[in-house]
């Protein structure tokens, strides 16, 4: 049999396995079947239900204009899959080419997709991250119980943590005038994606809207009452706060514990994988058959030195999941690299935030276009002279111009006037926290080396 | 890739022989995607290259910022936003659009369904025991001015007297001093004049009155922008005026030409009526009524497909080339609904990305479909019909339709 022939018979009745049925999975598997593929298709995830969409989870469905279980993926096609739900996969066998699952079932495949995502990160202490009134928010089910507390009329909301989906949280509560404090280790909310003067801009928005905001502190002690209710927290500067719900957004911890004797490059910033989205193993060598997407990838991007980077945005799990499945099915020389720039947004006290480029991928920033103070304007990033991100507030039309100075790696600080020039356009340092810092809030990370230095092998270790 | 290359296929374009069928002139302006005309002006005519100036900051519509001032524009105080860059742009599209659309007021198109649907309908019974209808005069003319009335709070009695005006507005937007008598442009400044003092005049009554007009609205807003200023009012009304006026009848009168050119899409539509919403953002493309922008300036010097464009330069964005564009659109010169990935510069794109989009594609879809549904076998009685003088704004002036067995 020719090479070509195999594919085509892999193309009409092989196996795929994916796993993880959220965003990436489900988009990767119409995708597949949208490029032909009319084998056999197993979808494992451990969530039961329908896949269902994120973002609204701490925007629409928290202010309760859109019900938790309101949020389901538009499917758009028909992908006629085996959904085995409810059950997580405890372990891949590449040798063997079978998934693992907790209650001992094995699932064989020819190709299989890796796409299980982030969960987040709890509070350290169990026993107080078991309280009533403690909450994280990355689920379905989280988003319903944290909107009930919110519906109850808490006297006070505590937000630790003020990363996007932290500051986003602690929006929908001014919105819905319950007193919210949020507590930020870093100088200022948003900094540890956005960098020190955006991170300002965020710190007098969020003060304008009644946030009671505290930055360089600490949580160290979530206390409850003998019914086990939070009515408590205490700061690392001897200060305390009463408040009877607390949101835990410390930022995502990878899915990929399961994957520990997998024999793949995967660790705490997620499975290495190549532009085509197949996985790294530990020596740093391409796999053939298994392929990742999603926020548990971590993906080479040339326009930022070909360095690794894991990205936690919607968009990115869409464009790499596309493709992921395309490159499944396709032999080596159609196969296509993922080379998007990334695109993040949200909406906060009543902003419009997006950003494209890798904003932490810099070392200096500056106001190009429109007014820091009506909170209306954009910020190019900088990296050693060349234009490597830029974020918008409530001007995010423009961006499309930022991503093309960002491909052509044009020259920073953008010099032309335009018409909205802003009142101080001198390029700043970017200032971002230490690497302890980010790893805690930041959803975007810049990590690893070049390609042609092979230094992966430390990635196996596995945080808890 | 610059230069004069061919300085006449411009003006070929513009010349009134081509109206019929500009588009292979268009193909002709794409092999030089930015060309310096004899004048200094700059025409854009390829898609990647007009999307990139669309979304380029150093680019401005105010036509205060060219080197050699527009003399259509002369005498103008207070623009309308379409003129206007940021920050003033911005605060006046979204002063406008928190009585037009979403966040604001978000079901005022779908609210309309019903209204629209009774006009079209009116307007279709009136063609009973004709055997010869115009399209334009019976139909895609007054359906969009009869809406756009509607909503701002001007008397549809009144539409003879600003139809001359608008006419003659919408005839000057091209004025071009080398080849147009003096009194072309006169005739549109004495309109612009006339209309502006007339939209203020319907604004006097309106101030300390609530109503549900867009005039009224504005005169007694006070959103967190505050208010707009009388002359404000007036360039924003005369905007909308104007735009809602002298586009739609042509996407509808482009709509049915293009349906009687293609047979078996008429038919499907018929059996289909859900084909209209792809139908009509194909017709964007396909036969657009904005073909040029002509206005815009360069704010800085630009660099566009390794040209650079001085600061102070006119640029012409050639928008229906720009859909037209075979390195971008497959097979770009067939009408095809069922096309996919459809990103047209039908509206253009960015932050002057048409203001009116969402109305004009329900008037569109309604007019198309209930025109399909009710004619009795429909036919084309010229093919090309005459066409407007406009190379802007263009579309036919009469489309002469016979049915029945007649
Ligand atoms: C509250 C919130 C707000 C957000 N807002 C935005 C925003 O405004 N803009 C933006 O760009 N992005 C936003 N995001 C990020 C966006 O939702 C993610 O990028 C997207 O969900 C990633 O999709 P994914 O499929 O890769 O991962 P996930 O959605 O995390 O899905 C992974 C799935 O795999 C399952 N899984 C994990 N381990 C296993 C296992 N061992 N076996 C079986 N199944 C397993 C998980 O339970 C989950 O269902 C937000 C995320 C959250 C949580
Ligand atoms: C099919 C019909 C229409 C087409 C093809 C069309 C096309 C366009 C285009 C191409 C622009 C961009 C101009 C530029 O960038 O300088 C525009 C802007 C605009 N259009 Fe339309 N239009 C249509 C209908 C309408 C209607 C019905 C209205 C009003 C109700 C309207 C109101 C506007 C306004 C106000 C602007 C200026 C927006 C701004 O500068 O921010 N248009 N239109």
């Amino acid at each position: 049999m020719t090479r070509a022939d195999t594919l085509r018979a892999f193309k009409r009745d092989g196996r795929i396995v994916i796993v993880g049925a959220s965003l990436a999975g489900l988009r990767a598997a119409e995708a597949l079947r949208a490029e032909g593929f009319t084998g056999s298709l197993t979808m494992i995830g451990d969530e039961l239900g329908e896949p269902y969409d994120r973002p609204p989870l701490s925007k629409q469905v928290l202010t309760g204009w859109v019900p938790a279980d309101g949020t389901a993926l538009p499917r758009r096609r028909d992908i006629n899959a085996e959904w085995l739900l409810g059950v997580p996969a405890s372990g891949l066998d590449m040798a063997g080419n079978v998934v693992r699952l907790a209650d001992g079932r094995e699932v064989p495949f020819d190709r299989v997709l890796i796409a299980t995502g982030v969960r987040a990160r709890p509070w350290f202490v169990e026993s107080e991250a078991a309280l009533d009134g403690v909450f994280v928010v990355r689920t379905r089910e989280h988003a319903e119980g944290l909107q009930r507390a919110l519906a109850a009329g808490p006297s006070r909301v505590l937000v630790i943590g003020a990363g996007f989906t932290g500051s986003e949280i602690a929006s929908i509560c001014r919105e819905r005038d319950i007193p919210v404090t949020v507590a930020e280790l870093a100088p200022a909310p948003l900094v540890g994606a956005l960098g020190a003067m955006i991170g300002e801009v965020a710190a007098d928005m969020q003060r304008a809207h009644g946030v009671d905001l505290r930055c360089g502190v600490k949580v160290t002690r979530l206390e409850g009452d003998a019914q086990g209710h939070l009515r408590r927290a205490h700061f690392d500067d001897g200060s305390t706060i009463d408040a009877d719900v607390a949101v835990v957004a410390l930022g995502g911890i990878r899915n990929t514990d399961w994957l520990r004797d997998s024999g793949l490059a995967a660790g705490v910033w997620g499975i290495a994988c190549d532009t085509g989205c197949r996985a790294l193993d530990i020596n740093g060598l391409i796999t053939d058959d298994v392929f990742v997407a999603g926020d548990v990838a971590r993906c080479p991007n040339p326009i930022y030195e070909y360095r690794l980077i894991s990205l936690e945005h919607w968009a990115n799990a869409v464009e790499q999941a596309e493709v992921a499945a395309h490159n499944m099915v396709s032999a080596q020389a159609d196969r296509w690299p993922h080379l998007s720039i990334p695109l993040f947004w949200s909406i906060q006290f009543g902003a419009n935030i997006k950003s494209v480029g890798v904003p932490t991928f810099a070392d200096e920033v500056v106001v190009t276009q429109g007014s820091v103070s009506d909170r209306r304007f954009v910020a190019a990033y900088g990296y050693q002279g060349r234009v490597t991100a830029a974020v918008s507030f409530n001007n995010a039309k423009w961006l499309d111009h930022y991503r093309q100075l960002i491909e052509t790696a044009a020259p920073f600080p953008p010099l032309c006037p335009t018409p909205d020039q802003p009142v101080d356009s001198k390029p700043v340092p970017v200032d971002f926290p230490g690497p302890a810092l980010i790893a805690q809030g930041a959803t975007v990370v810049v990590t690893g080396n070049a390609p042609s230095e092979r230094r992966v092998t430390s990635l196996q270790q596995h945080h808890r | 890739m610059t230069t004069t290359q061919m300085p006449d296929t411009l003006r070929r374009i513009l010349d009134y022989s081509s109206r019929a069928d500009p588009y292979p002139l268009y193909a002709e302006l794409r092999r030089t995607p930015v060309a310096r005309q004899e004048d200094g002006s700059y025409v854009v005519s390829t898609y990647r290259e007009l999307a990139e100036l669309l979304h380029d900051p150093h680019l401005s519509s105010d036509v205060r910022n060219l080197a050699h001032p527009m003399r259509s524009h002369e005498g103008e105080t207070t623009p309308p936003f379409i003129n206007l860059d940021p920050p003033e742009h911005d605060r006046l599209r979204r002063m406008a659009m928190r009585h037009f659309g979403p966040p604001h007021t978000p079901g005022l198109v779908a609210g309309m369904d019903g209204d629209l649907t009774a006009v079209v309908s009116g307007l279709i019974d009136g063609f009973a025991g004709k055997e010869q209808i115009d399209i334009v005069d019976d139909f895609a003319y007054p359906f969009p001015v009869t809406v756009i009335c509607h909503l701002l709070g001007v008397p549809r009695e009144d539409e003879p007297k600003f139809h001359v005006w608008v006419d003659g507005i919408v005839n000057s937007i091209d004025y071009n001093p080398k080849i147009d008598p003096k009194e072309k442009l006169e005739k549109g400044l004495q309109a612009r004049k006339d209309l502006r003092q007339y939209l203020g005049g319907l604004l006097e009554q309106r101030h300390g009155r609530a109503g549900d007009d867009l005039l009224s609205r504005l005169a007694n807003d006070d959103g967190p922008d505050g208010r707009m200023t009388d002359e404000e009012i007036v360039a924003t009304a005369n905007l909308l005026l104007i735009a809602g006026h002298e586009t739609t009848v042509n996407l509808i009168t482009n709509g049915m030409l293009t349906l009687l050119r293609h047979p078996e899409v008429l038919q499907r539509l018929r059996d289909d009526p859900d084909l209209v919403v792809p139908l009509v953002e194909e017709l964007l493309r396909y036969e657009p009524p904005v073909h040029i922008i002509p206005w815009r300036a360069a704010y800085s010097d630009i660099t566009v497909a390794d040209t650079v464009i001085p600061r102070g330069s006119q640029i012409m964005l050639m928008l229906a080339s720009g859909s037209r564009d075979p390195d971008r659109f497959h097979d770009p010169d067939r009408f095809d609904p069922d096309r996919r990935d459809n990103q047209h510069l039908g509206f253009g794109s960015g932050i002057h990305l048409c203001f009116g989009g969402p109305l004009a594609r329900r008037e569109t879809q309604i007019a198309l479909t209930e025109l399909v549904r009710r004619l009795d076998r429909p036919r084309l009685v010229a093919d090309p019909p005459p066409y407007r003088r406009s190379p802007v704004l263009r579309g036919p002036i009469h489309l002469q339709v016979e049915q029945g067995t007649g």
